[in-house]
Order: C-alpha cells, then sequence, then structure tokens
C-alpha cells in the first residue's frame, strides 16, 4: 500500500482503520499512536481535512511518514502520552496497538486524558476461531490477526471484549460506541449484552471518553 | 581531499579582504537601533545576506537558511574567498529540497560574523577604528533579530520556514519563539534548545586557543601585521573533532601515515589524521576572524531558550502555531538525539504540530551537511506538505 494511493483514494485503508475513519468528524484534530505507515493519518488528511498527528516506535515508519509530508514523532505510547497536555485533542487513535503495550491500562487512561475522545481497535481474544484453537489443538492460537508464534508476538496484553468492558468501567471510561468486525469484514455494533460479540468478533473498535456511562 | 604537507601555522596568512563580496548588504538599525541582550544598543549596523530564486507574488514562499559557527551566507554557489562549493549546495537549488524553483531563500551573515555583516572588525563609528572587543556581547536572539529587521525589509510578513543545522538550528528555534506569527514552519537539525555543558567546554578551549596567542593582542590586532592565526587554527582543529564521530574518523584517517611509510619519531604530522586536522586548521584562518569566532561561541553557549519561561520549556512554545520538523543523527554526540527529544517533548507538551526524525548516518554532527539521501527525503517531505498547507505551489 502507498500513502499516495489512500490519499487518491485508489487503494482502500484496512477494514479497521476505515472503521476507525468513519468515526472521525471532519476538521478535527486527531493524534494516532502506533500510526504505522501513516495510512490512516494521510486518509483522513485527505478525506476529513483533520490537523492531524502521529506517534511511531519504529523510525522507519516515521521517517516514511514524515517523507510523506505527515507530522509524527518517534514514541512510544506506554511512556510518552504523558507529556501531552489534557484535551489537546479532539480524538486520539490507538489501531491495533493497545495488546503491544506494557500498561494498557495507563495507555487508555492517558488517552482520554489528552483526548476529549478515544478510539481504540484490537483483536478480540473471545473470537470463537482463537477459543477452538486452544480447546482443539492445545497450543496458542494462530489466527490472520494474531499471526505470531507464541515466542516472537508483540503481543503482550491480549485480552476479550468482556475483559476490555470491564477495565473501562474500572477506569471509569464510558463507552459511546462499540463496533465488531468479523473475520469475513463483516462489521456489526457491538450487541448490547456483549454475549454475542464476545464470540464473534475478530476485532473491536471502541469509542470512548472520560467519564461512567 | 589531499592535506598538504605544508603545517606552518605561523600567522603569515593572508588578510581576509571582504570589501568586494558578491551578494546583498543592507544598513539596518538607523533610524532605531537594535537594543541587543546585554543591554546595549547597535545601530546602524550592516547585515550581508545572499538570495537564491525569487519571491512569489503573495510573498508566501521566503525561506530562511540560517548558517552555523562558522558558515556564512554563501550557501549555494561557490565561495568567493576559498573558491570552494556552498555550504549547503547539496540543498538548494533548482530540484533539490529547498528548490529554488519554488522557494526563495534568504540567507544573512549573522551579526558579529566575519562575512560582511558588522562585527567585532567592523568599524566602531565612535573611534573610526575596528571595535575588536568592544564590540558588545551578542546573543543568538540578537541574531534573530537583525535577521527580523532584514526580513522586515524584505517585505515579508511570514516565513513559509526558517531552517537550519547546529547553530542555524538554534537560530530556527528562537524564530518560532520569538516571532510565531511570522514563521510558518521551522525546522531545527542538529541543534538544541540550550547548549550543555560539554558544548560550552569545548567552546572555552578555542577561545583560550585564541587569547593565549600573542599575537591576538587583547583582540586589538586588525592594524597590526600578524593574527592571531596559531590559535584560531587550534580552535578550529579541535572543534573539528567534534562535528565529526569516531566511527568517521576511524574510517577517513584510520592510523594511516601522512606521505612516510614508518613513524619519524618526532613531533611531525605522522598520521594522516593530525595533517588532516593541521589543514582544517589552516584553512579556517583564511576566511575567519578571531574575534568573530569568540563572539558567535559565546552567543551559541548563552543560548538556553527555556530562561526566561522558568526553565520549562514548553512555556516558550505555549500555543505556537509553527509546524516543526525536529532532525537528529545517530552519530552526533555533540548535539545528540537526547537534545531533540528534549525539544520534541516540550512541543508535545505544547501540543504543537511537530515532526521528529532520526536519522542513521555516521558522519557525526556534520552530517547535515553532507550527502545524506535520507535527510534530503526527510525535508522534501516536510516541506512539501508544510507548501501544500500554507497553499505555496
Amino acid at each position: 500500500m502507498t500513502l499516495e494511493a489512500v490519499k487518491n483514494g485508489n487503494e482502500a485503508l484496512r477494514t479497521d482503520l476505515q472503521v476507525i475513519a468513519d468515526l472521525v468528524e471532519p476538521g478535527s484534530r486527531v493524534l494516532d499512536v502506533g500510526c504505522g505507515d501513516g495510512a490512516l493519518l494521510a486518509y483522513l488528511d485527505v478525506k476529513k481535512q483533520v490537523d492531524g498527528r502521529g506517534v511511531e516506535i519504529s523510525q522507519a515508519g516515521v521517517n516514511s511518514c514524515v517523507a510523506h509530508g505527515l507530522s509524527v514523532i518517534q514514541g512510544d505510547a506506554d511512556t510518552d502520552l504523558k507529556d501531552y497536555p489534557s484535551d489537546a485533542f479532539d480524538y486520539v487513535i490507538l489501531g491495533q496497538t493497545l495488546q503491544a503495550t506494557h500498561n494498557p491500562k495507563r495507555v487508555i487512561r492517558e488517552m482520554v486524558r489528552i483526548g476529549r475522545r478515544a478510539i481504540v481497535s484490537f483483536p478480540n481474544f473471545g473470537f470463537w476461531r482463537v477459543r477452538f484453537h486452544l480447546l482443539l489443538h492445545g497450543q496458542m492460537p494462530l489466527t490472520e490477526v494474531l499471526g505470531y508464534a507464541w515466542y516472537e508476538t508483540p503481543n503482550i496484553h491480549l485480552c476479550t471484549l468482556k475483559d476490555f468492558v470491564t477495565m473501562c468501567r474500572e477506569l471509569e471510561v464510558a463507552i459511546e460506541k462499540g463496533i465488531t468486525l468479523t473475520h469475513t469484514g463483516r462489521i456489526d455494533d457491538v450487541h448490547p449484552t456483549g454475549l454475542f460479540s464476545n464470540w464473534l468478533a475478530e476485532q473491536v473498535i471502541y469509542l470512548l471518553r472520560r467519564g461512567s456511562d | 581531499m589531499t592535506p598538504p604537507s605544508d603545517t606552518n601555522l605561523g600567522p603569515e596568512s593572508p588578510v581576509i579582504d571582504t570589501s568586494n563580496l558578491p551578494g546583498h548588504s543592507i544598513e539596518l538599525g538607523r533610524d532605531a537601533p537594535l537594543v541587543l541582550d546585554c543591554g546595549a544598543s547597535l545601530g546602524p549596523f550592516i547585515v550581508a545576506y545572499q538570495t537564491y530564486g525569487s519571491l512569489n507574488t503573495e510573498k508566501s514562499n521566503a525561506v530562511l537558511v540560517c548558517h552555523a559557527l562558522t558558515g556564512d551566507q554563501f550557501v549555494a554557489e561557490l565561495h568567493p574567498i576559498t573558491g570552494k562549493a556552498g555550504w549547503w549546495d547539496l540543498m538548494v537549488g533548482s530540484g533539490k529540497p529547498l528548490d529554488t524553483e519554488r522557494y526563495f531563500i534568504i540567507c544573512a551573515n549573522v551579526l558579529s560574523g566575519c562575512m560582511g555583516t558588522t562585527g567585532p572588525r567592523s568599524e566602531n563609528p565612535e573611534t573610526g577604528k575596528p571595535y575588536g572587543l568592544d564590540f558588545p556581547v551578542i546573543t543568538i536572539r540578537d541574531m534573530v533579530n537583525a535577521q527580523k529587521l532584514l526580513i522586515d525589509h524584505l517585505g515579508i510578513e511570514k516565513l513559509f520556514c526558517v531552517i537550519g543545522g547546529s547553530m542555524g538550528g538554534m537560530q530556527a528555534l528562537q524564530w518560532a519563539v520569538s516571532y510565531p506569527e511570522h514563521v510558518f514552519s521551522a525546522v531545527p537539525i542538529a541543534a538544541s534548545a540550550r547548549h550543555s555543558a560539554q558544548n560550552i567546554a569545548f567552546h572555552e578551549i578555542g577561545r583560550q586557543a585564541i587569547v593565549a596567542d600573542p599575537n591576538w593582542n587583547g583582540g586589538d590586532y586588525y592594524s597590526h601585521e600578524t593574527r592571531p592565526h596559531s590559535g584560531l587554527a587550534v580552535a578550529r582543529m579541535v572543534a573539528h573533532i567534534t562535528y565529526l564521530s569516531e566511527s568517521s574518523l576511524h574510517q577517513k584517517f584510520g592510523r594511516r601515515l601522512q606521505d612516510r611509510s614508518e613513524v619519524a619519531y618526532g613531533f611531525d604530522a605522522d598520521f594522516r589524521v593530525e595533517s588532516y586536522l593541521r589543514h582544517q586548521g589552516i584553512t579556517f584562518v583564511e576566511r575567519f576572524d578571531a574575534n568573530s569566532y569568540l563572539y558567535i561561541t559565546r552567543a551559541m553557549d548563552y543560548f538556553d531558550l527555556a530562561e526566561e519561561y522558568d526553565s520549562v520549556l514548553a512555556r516558550a512554545f505555549s500555543e505556537t502555531p509553527v509546524r516543526f520538523c525536529v532532525i537528529s543523527f545517530t552519530s552526533d554526540w555533540l548535539f545528540p538525539t537526547s537534545e531533540s527529544r528534549t525539544v520534541v517533548h516540550a512541543l508535545n507538551a505544547a501540543a504543537a504540530n511537530v515532526s521528529f526524525v532520526e536519522i542513521e548516518a555516521d558522519g557525526g554532527h556534520d552530517s547535515f551537511l553532507l550527502d545524506v539521501p535520507e535527510l534530503h527525503v526527510t525535508l522534501t517531505g516536510f516541506l512539501g506538505g508544510a507548501a501544500a498547507h500554507r497553499g505555496v505551489t
């Protein structure tokens, strides 16, 4: 994927990124934590005219983003969010990165502090294939979204949809919207009870804000 | 480059003649003198500058390039004194990152410099003789304030970009802090928000070398036959080492000998690295004034952006509308990445629009002057993005 293609609309965003992009109001201020190659930022810049910034841990990713005219710095979700003032952004986005942080709880707390809204996407460990993999094979699950062997995975803090909701309650973080993605690419709202969603969702995207529901 | 076998550091080198320099020169501060940080007033004074490309009708494409300690306004042309290529010839020109087809490039010799702008070698109107040490001590902010007068004179309300490496990066940061509404973007490269103790220490060695040279004569040497060339050359030699990296020195010279097959059991320049350094010293004195060296190094030492903000750097950038691109190099130990990161953290704390790139390069601090493709790609991308937002085509 090239950033030019994303900007020109010739190439589609990854599905979870597209879901995130659709949650962002045009013209807003956005911080994308773990922005990778900058595809989402490039899309938001062109399609939603946001004032976008990125933080990315890999220097190669950062350099590529900046070379494409995006405002990105090298940094770490675990350590560098504390620098930002409160309410500095309309949205703080963390796409498929939460499970790789050392302290996910602190990261979420920081995100809802510096952003009026936070958008988080993560792989759901409660997905039926993951459960069956472990149940039937007796081995750590390997799926499309969780593609690493246990000894080399960067995903050190995996959770289920239900785990995440519990943590948000503990943090007094309100869930404004939850969206599930199945492995066939189906997009649904999280079921009010959460029960079916925790079985069916391969990935989950949550729109969060400070305060209880 | 083959260093010459002549290693004489004596005072006989020619006196620098800057009377007929190419480029532009403007007298500023005639109506109201420039009030300096030290409390003195300076005016009128001369600023010598050079431009490349042309200013568009909206006057929105002006880029101010700020030169480093020993640089000058001859960014992208043969140097009128040394005959060598401009110091940022790789960066400035048609089709280059600072594209002269697109941007109007301005570079001014800094206040207290020796390439046409008023400095310690200039005539003191009160005495009719060169200032010498009567020249007031200059700060980075004074340099920037003088540049602001030049930009006003050119009728430019807002610079598209202020960019520079090392001391040039300090000026870029100072511009953003002093004149945030007049700067659209700032690119400090291999710079810092304050000069470190180690860097002040190296500068002090250089200054001591100059003042210990009997030909320095308390700074009053302009009417003499001799100049403090030995001292200035030693200052340059020390400084030059700090601009390189251990590995680049090793790769360039190793322990190779100069024009001989075995060591001479004496104190001649046996090693190529010695010969190279002496060459650096000798060629430097042909184009630089010793007193200017004292003044400019002092300006860098005094630089501390956070000082007037209760040492909280973020406050210096509070509410800044400027787009920043901070760049450092992995092998730079004089202005290491940690210094740039400090600036970036402060900019984050001010929720500023900032890009930060650490570039892997072996050339040490001087990497910003070298052919480092990733630097060029980064700058082209950043400037292109900024130009799109600024509406510069």
